[in-house]
């Protein structure tokens, strides 16, 4: 089992943005579905879910057989259905859009299906006889998950080391909470355990102890899943003034455990990616009264999704477009942040510095990479600070694998997830004496 | 995990769902993808003298939105060559050991029927199924339902191919009688392993009302057609479980009509189908709806602990009774669960004007739910528990018809007559 979460969490303030569906609600969605052969939604899944028969079986009460298809695919199928951004994947790909009516809520049926596997506590698959190997894991997020239960499900035994105390990675550290609360993402991981013979370290950081000699002599392969790192800075003045923060590191916190927002009137939000629009929406849901995200670019090139940005605005999120933070100031704590406006070129424009007050930041303008953490290892290609590696999640090193954020650069859960089975996938094949071998 | 194994008729198989007759299992390489989807076995479609077929040949009722809610087709039977469907059978078979495979046959003299038989049985085949059903082409021709509708000729060729047969025959029945019972007695006396049915109804599912020709329209004709697909799933649950009823007749049956789903298999299954077929939801949708098929009935027989398909066959045809044999004191009314109703009072425009005007709009009623002053009365002493204010309503399970302790004992019709036995006051009698 994974040691999980706290009850005492600012997260658990939020209410699903998106509700469940009641049992007539999904019945009368399934029916819509056409069951499309070769279903665009299903390829637009990285994980290649069967949507179109786990939705039939929604509409013929065969739930269960809905939640094996979802999980025969993505084991991670529980989580992905509340974190999936389903507007530029399967929903967004189904043929009803267009024919000019609604598309099929798929995300929300994913959700039907496998909570209700969840709650029955129906599990469908078991561990494949052993097979005498053994794979270390590094990192507990999702690809590390995905990656271990396949890997079991073919009798390879398994070792996951996580330098945190929980598992789940981001999807439990870092998802919104109006789409999923942490303790959800510790269940998922749980779930997942569940089919046994995966051995979970936690609090332990590979690279330090143990090394990553030890750990290729430990293991007859090693599989890669460490994500993304800290939060990276602006590198302007004041960024250590109280009060102001990285985004991914609050919203841990925030998730976690407490933060403590009384008093804060005014927040920036500094970036233009999904994790910033999140930054601003988790703010308003805490009852910030004014939030702000201050993006360098113009409203139209914003990185992060269209759908995420309406509904902030909806909520009343303000926006700073073609600013930039030069400073932060204030005694001791932030007071004021000092911008710049940018041109088209995203290049400051001179003599238009000023300040606008604020009195809590988060800085959301990316993660940085821990690819470096293979870089010693002869065979293993870092490109951008990411792990390269082939359509197997192969590095080039012989039992060496990765995938998810730390080799894509950071895409989403259902990535992680997709790519997690693959290479696992390859692995077996590895230590079965095919690929790679 | 319960046993799906089949034995329809000694036609044994891995499960119940069989692809019936029909464009779905025309050729090998069909069949062939069907099984590795999961079909169990298939029923070949019908081989014959090759015929030549008319386009279009297809017709669908649409309802509401809803597409093919029933289907029919003037197609006829097999346009491939005799000999290639043979080779094609035999090579099926031999991939597929386990399987059924069901040759379909029509033709008419006494000598094409021990020829084609012959050459069927040839092929490694598990079983033959004599095509007496297709209500149009082939019966102007003296086949299909022409033999179908005709007991005696029906019980001749059935005892020919009886005869000539080392493999169990099934006879597939036409629905397109008043009565099947005598056509099932007629192929039992000619010696028939089994029965399958339903073959199409005679039917024109349309009318292009711009052309004025009936659909589906060979250029400027049209002509009827057998009907299936959904929509005939009532009609073919009556003619089996009319036939598992009767004593005398103690056949496996085959239930072909109308499936689409796992509920519906497990319908036909109750009503006494040791196997099922398949025809129309295939041609729509593809041989993978039997995945769910398979899962669906597997999941039923767990949660009612059924181990294998002989405890659930049959099990409801006792239950299938006589209307002078059910119970007249029985009373139920309705009753609606105003925390689900969601006040769009279908039920009482259903009840003013279809039943016994006993729901009644209820503005300053003392109902409490989200449709507030919407929800509706009911009116006990009125509700003749005819069960349409349930079919209408949306919401599943907002309306339950609750069972009344009236004081009466059991009283069916016949005892009534026969014995005097006292039956409640009529309700809703104005
Ligand atoms: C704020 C935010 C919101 C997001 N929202 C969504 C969303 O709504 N939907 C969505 O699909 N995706 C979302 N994502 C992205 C998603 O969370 C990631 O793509 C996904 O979690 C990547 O999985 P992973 O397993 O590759 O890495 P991670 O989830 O990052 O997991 C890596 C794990 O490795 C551990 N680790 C790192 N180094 C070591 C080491 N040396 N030794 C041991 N353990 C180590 C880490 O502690 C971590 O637990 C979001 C990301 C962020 C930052
Ligand atoms: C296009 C079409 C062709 C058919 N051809 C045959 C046939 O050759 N032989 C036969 O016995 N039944 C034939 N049938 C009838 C089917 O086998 C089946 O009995 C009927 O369609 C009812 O089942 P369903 O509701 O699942 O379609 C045909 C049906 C259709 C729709
Ligand atoms: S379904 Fe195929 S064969 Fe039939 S009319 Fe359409 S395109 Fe032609
Ligand atoms: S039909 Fe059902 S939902 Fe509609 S008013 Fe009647 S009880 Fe309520």
């Amino acid at each position: 089992m994974s040691k999980s979460v706290t009850d005492d969490r600012t997260e658990t303030a939020f209410q699903d943005f998106k509700h469940a569906y009641s049992p007539e609600q999904a019945v009368v969605e399934a029916n819509r579905c056409l069951f499309c052969s070769d279903a665009p939604c299903m390829q637009a899944c990285p994980t290649h879910i069967d949507v179109p028969q786990f939705i039939r079986k929604i509409a013929t009460g065969n739930l269960r057989g809905s939640a094996r298809t979802i999980f025969e695919a993505n084991i991670l199928g529980m989580s992905c259905a509340r974190v999936c951004p389903v507007e530029t994947l399967c929903v967004g790909a189904c043929v009803c859009n267009t024919l000019g009516v609604p598309p099929i809520q798929i995300g929300k049926l994913q959700r039907h299906a496998t909570d209700r596997a969840f709650e029955a506590g129906t599990r469908f698959f078991e561990a494949g006889p052993p097979s005498g190997k053994s794979v270390g894991l590094v990192g507990g997020g999702p690809a590390s998950l995905a990656a271990a239960h396949e890997l079991r499900r073919h009798g390879h035994a398994c070792t996951i080391y996580e330098k945190r105390s929980v598992l789940g990675g981001l999807n439990t550290t870092g998802i919104a909470p109006y789409k999923m609360r942490a303790d959800r993402s510790a269940l998922e991981a749980d779930w997942v355990l569940a089919i046994g013979g995966i051995e979970v370290r936690t609090g332990v950081e590979v690279g330090a102890a143990p090394t990553l000699a030890e750990l290729e002599r430990a293991h007859d392969a090693v599989f890669v899943g460490v994500g993304l790192g800290p939060d990276t800075a602006l590198r302007v003045p004041g960024e250590d003034l109280g009060g102001v923060h990285g985004a991914v590191a609050f919203i841990e916190r925030l998730k976690l455990g407490r933060v403590a927002l009384a008093g804060v009137r005014r927040a920036l939000v500094v970036g233009g990616g999904n994790t910033a629009l999140d930054g601003v929406r988790e703010l308003l849901g805490l009852g910030v009264p004014e939030v702000t995200l201050v993006y360098r670019g113009k409203e139209a090139k914003m990185p992060g999704y269209r759908h995420e940005w309406s509904a902030a605005k909806q909520e009343g999120a303000r926006a700073l477009f073609q600013h930039l933070p030069v400073a932060f100031e204030g005694a001791g704590k932030v007071e004021r942040a000092r911008l710049v406006r940018m041109d088209d070129q995203k290049k400051p424009i001179a003599g238009t510095e000023h300040t606008v007050e604020a009195d809590l930041v988060l800085v959301a303008i990316g993660q940085s990479t821990l690819g470096g953490l293979l870089g010693a290892l002869a065979g293993i290609r870092i490109a951008d600070g990411c792990v390269a590696i082939d359509a197997d999640g192969f590095t080039g090193r012989k039992g060496w694998y990765a995938g998810g954020d730390c080799a894509n650069g950071g895409k989403e859960v259902v990535n992680a997830a997709a790519e997690g089975k693959a290479a696992a996938l390859a692995i077996h094949r590895y230590l079965t004496g095919g690929a790679h071998a | 995990m319960p046993d799906l194994t089949t034995n329809c008729a000694g036609i044994t198989s891995p499960n119940p769902f069989w692809l019936a007759s029909a464009p779905p299992a025309n050729s090998g390489e069909q069949v062939q993808r069907a099984f590795d989807a999961g079909w169990g076995g298939a029923v070949w479609k019908t081989l014959g003298q090759p015929i030549q077929n008319v386009s279009s040949r297809f017709g669908g009722l649409h309802y509401q939105g809803t597409r093919a809610i029933g289907f029919n087709n003037i197609e006829l039977i097999t346009d491939r060559p005799l000999e290639v469907n043979f080779r094609e059978i035999y090579e099926t078979k031999k991939k597929f050991p386990k399987h059924a495979v069901v040759v379909s046959l029509m033709v008419e003299t006494r000598e094409e029927w021990k020829e084609i038989i012959q050459r069927a049985v040839d092929t490694g085949a598990d079983g033959l199924e004599l095509n007496f059903g297709c209500p149009h082409g082939m019966c102007e021709r003296g086949m299909g339902s022409a033999v179908g509708q005709e007991p005696k000729v029906n019980e001749r060729i059935t005892s020919w191919a009886v005869e000539f047969s080392t493999i169990p025959v099934l006879v597939k029945l036409t629905p397109n009688v008043s009565d099947i019972v005598p056509h099932g007695l007629a192929a039992k006396r000619g010696g028939a392993h089994g029965v399958s049915l339903i073959n199409t109804i005679k039917s024109i599912i349309a009318v292009d009302i711009d052309r004025f020709v009936p659909e589906p329209r060979v250029g400027n004709l049209s002509t009827n057609g057998g009907y299936c697909g959904p929509a005939v799933k009532p009609i073919a649950l009556h003619m089996v479980a009319a036939l598992a009823r009767t004593p005398e007749f103690g056949l496996p049956i085959s239930g072909i009509g109308g499936i689409s789903n796992w509920r519906d298999a497990v319908e036909f299954m109750l009503l006494g189908s040791s196997s099922v077929q398949v025809c129309t939801e295939v041609m729509l949708r593809g041989y993978r709806v039997v995945e769910d098929m398979l899962e669906g009935l597997e999941e039923y027989m767990r949660t009612h602990g059924f181990a294998k398909l002989s405890d659930l066959v049959g099990k409801a045809v006792p239950a299938y009774s006589e209307w002078g044999d059910l119970d007249l004191n029985y009373e139920t009314v309705a009753r609606i669960d105003a925390q689900k109703c969601i006040g769009c009072q279908l039920c009482v425009v259903a009840c003013q004007d279809g039943a016994h005007q006993c729901i009644h709009a209820d503005p300053h009623g003392t109902a409490v739910g989200p449709a507030g002053a919407r929800v509706p009365r009911v009116d006990d002493a009125e509700c003749v528990g005819c069960n349409l204010c349930q079919i209408v309503c949306p919401v599943p399970g907002c309306i339950q018809m609750a069972e009344v302790d009236n004081g009466f004992a059991a009283a069916t019709w016949n005892q009534h007559v026969g014995e005097g036995a006292k039956i409640r006051p009529k309700k809703g009698v104005h």
